[in-house]
């Protein structure tokens, strides 16, 4: 094999594998906007109290337990039941107390709220976790799988994959075979219609806000793991990448945020492998403004004409 | 505020007294009264007072006066946008920044030791480059609404802040220092420092900025920002171009942003791609929510209060706690006021409607538009 495709099958492989973590992310923007046409701002401070809690957990429940955390499947299995567990309360707590009271606000109202839970998580955060950055504990033994020439597939890479994956699978079946998707699915098409017919409205909101914060939890021990070192304002960023991914797939549409995540992870190391890496943040907000512009409803979302 | 429904089927004309209206004024001396008497006024004021200023405040005092114009501009400006035509921009940073990195460059590196009236020049040159900017973000608000709007606005001011990062030209990262203040003026007798001069254009720009958004969001024109905000389709049904109200909304909008960041840049002489991030765009939201969305001396209210907080309350706060409270409490705040008292402390009501209706208070607002 020629070195260009031995480096570009490198670059496939690190942009699937980020773009594996956008698209967890991602869907949870895309479930709460499905359900609430809202962008919740304040997800990318749950992925961020996620990673923490993560970090607080592998420091402290050695100590509680008298167990160390060796790094495996196991510590993996514990440390994402932490920030799942963690994300969802929180996520519950944000949509109670914040966006509860405005339910029948104007929209506006309920957005600039969002931004304002998202900041005050960042600035708690950092009275509360410390500003200066921690360093993520070592989830897994990382080691070369196979090699293609000079590209590597390594086991942090197929691990972030098979959890990403593992978790899309496990969305796909409780949105389409259970009841509560079924609920969900109702509500997300016609929230008065859906009420009638029985459905407790504000339970499957809550409902959505657990399954989405749960994946934002999943995503930040995925990043944690791929890149070590977590501060309170990491969510910003990533977070507004999910969200240029869950758009360009085509918001309030599941497959189109996995689509839409992958698509970004690919391009974003394509422009830094290939252009400049300058650009690599300004890249997301680029599309994003493309997208919109030509083609809003996203790659997979119905347009949509608006009626009086 | 809903449009109301006033049962046009009859009206009876024998009882109800007629409309008081103000004539319209006719003369040059009725229109100056109309118009222009009470901002020169409050400016011959102002840059008296600024003497005073002088010679009984530090620099200190004197930096954070100056930068609380700035706010209020920049405040009054976004107001027109989010407040009065009802759009959600979250990336007004990016427009001061283009404002003060273009007013800013061109005092340091193409017309060096400017002398005073060239800033009024710089002025201008940042706010036509920020209206530029602002046309090619309201392009996209032709398609867009509401939370869509926001993220391209927040997403194009942080375009703008990588692009500043990337310039060399204007420092990159390290950012641009040695902006220059107006030269100081000897008469003889008395002096005139940069700060007053830097003041007197704070003032100017400040007033300017206020006058000329009041005049227009009285004005027939300023009605269609309203009815954009009301309600987009029957705005619509009535033959407003709502997308070209829209785009002049953000482009006056970012030119009164600009000049707020070229009144920023000389009066800090030192600019940094991180001082336009997403933080000055909530600050400035922050001023349009807590003043009222839709009420222009609500915001500068909320300008001179957001201003001197951080300054006067919350840093003998933190010095004394080692805990930076500001963003903590604003955002509280944010969430406190959307929940509690979404319309802001005066709604879209102004200061002026308080003053009550006496007989030749042209500034009282009666339902009259100004043509």
């Amino acid at each position: 094999m020629s070195d260009f495709s031995q480096e570009f099958i490198q670059h496939l492989i690190n942009g699937i594998s980020l773009g594996s973590i956008y698209a967890l992310i991602a869907l949870g923007y895309t479930m709460v906007y499905g359900i609430l046409q809202l962008i919740n701002f304040a997800h990318s401070e749950v992925y961020m109290v996620g990673a923490f809690a993560a970090y607080y957990t592998a420091k402290y429940l050695p100590r509680l337990t008298g167990h160390e955390l060796p790094p495996g499947a196991m510590t993996l299995v514990i440390l994402l039941c932490a920030a799942m567990f963690v994300c969802s309360v929180l996520g519950v707590a944000i949509e109670r107390f914040a966006y509860r009271p405005l339910r029948k606000a104007p929209k506006l109202n309920i957005l600039i709220t969002a931004i304002g839970v998202s900041l005050f998580l960042q600035y708690a955060g950092q009275i509360v976790f410390g500003a200066d950055p921690k360093v993520f504990p070592n989830v897994m033994n990382d080691s070369v799988i196979m090699n293609f020439g000079s590209a590597e597939l390594r086991v942090l890479d197929v691990t972030i994959l098979g959890v990403a994956l593992f978790f899309m699978a496990v969305l796909t079946y409780m949105i389409q075979y259970t009841k509560t998707g079924k609920a969900m699915r109702a509500v997300s098409t016609n929230w008065t219609v859906a009420s009638l017919m029985g459905i407790n409205v504000d339970r499957i909101i809550s409902i959505t806000f657990i399954i989405g914060s749960s994946l934002a939890g999943v995503g930040a021990v995925l990043v944690g793991m791929k890149y070590p070192k977590i501060e309170p304002l990491m969510g910003t960023l990533i977070g507004i990448k999910a969200f240029v991914a869950a758009v360009f797939g085509g918001i309030g549409n599941l497959g189109g945020a996995v689509l839409g995540g992958i698509l970004l992870g690919l391009c974003e190391e394509m422009v830094v492998a290939y252009i400049s890496s300058t650009y690599r943040d300004a890249f997301a907000f680029g599309l994003l403004i493309l997208v919109l512009i030509f083609r809003p409803a996203g790659l997979l979302g119905r347009q949509t004409q608006e009626k009086v | 505020m809903a449009i109301e429904n006033t049962p046009q089927t009859h009206r009876d004309s024998t009882n109800t007294p007629p409309l008081e209206l103000h004539p319209v004024p006719k003369t040059f001396a009725q229109r100056f009264k109309a118009t222009l008497l009470v901002p020169l006024v409050v400016f011959v004021v102002l840059a008296l007072l600024g003497q005073v200023l002088e010679v009984s405040t530090n620099q200190y005092i004197q930096l954070v006066l100056l930068y609380m114009c700035a706010n209020m501009i920049f405040a009054v400006s976004l107001n027109l946008v989010n407040g009065f035509t009802g759009q959600f921009s979250i990336g007004h940073a990016g427009f001061m920044a283009v404002g003060a990195y273009t007013s800013a460059y061109l005092s340091t590196a193409v017309f060096p030791h400017p002398a005073f009236p060239m800033f009024i020049v710089f002025g201008l040159a940042g706010g036509c480059a920020a209206a530029v900017a602002g046309y090619i973000v309201g392009l996209p608000s032709l398609r867009l609404r509401g939370d869509y709007l926001a993220i391209v606005t927040l997403g194009f001011g942080e375009i703008i802040r990588v692009i500043l990062l990337n310039m060399p030209a204007v420092g990159g990262a390290r950012g641009l220092s040695g902006i220059p203040r107006p030269p100081e003026v000897d008469f003889g007798n008395t002096v005139l420092t940069p700060f007053y001069f830097n003041y007197l254009l704070a003032v100017f720009w400040t007033i300017l900025t206020v006058t000329f958004l009041w005049r227009l969001v009285h004005s027939i024109q300023g009605r269609a920002f309203l009815s954009v905000r009301e309600d987009e389709i029957a705005a619509q049904s009535m033959g407003i171009n709502t997308t070209r109200v829209k785009v002049r909304a953000f482009v006056i909008s970012a030119f009164f942003a600009g000049i707020a960041g070229s009144v920023f840049a000389h009066s800090a002489q030192f600019l940094s791609p991180a001082t336009f991030g997403f933080t000055k765009s909530v600050d400035a939201i922050i001023m349009v929510v807590l003043g009222g969305m839709g009420s222009l001396t609500g915001s500068i209210f909320a300008a001179v209060f957001v201003t001197l907080l951080p300054e006067f309350v919350l840093r003998p706060l933190t010095d004394l706690t080692g805990i930076d409270l500001r963003m903590v409490i604003y955002s509280l705040a944010l969430i406190l006021f959307m929940i509690l008292r979404p319309e802001g402390i005066l709604g879209t009501r102004e200061i002026t409607d308080f003053f009550g209706k006496f007989p030749g208070n042209l500034w009282r607002r009666d339902g009259r538009t100004n043509r």
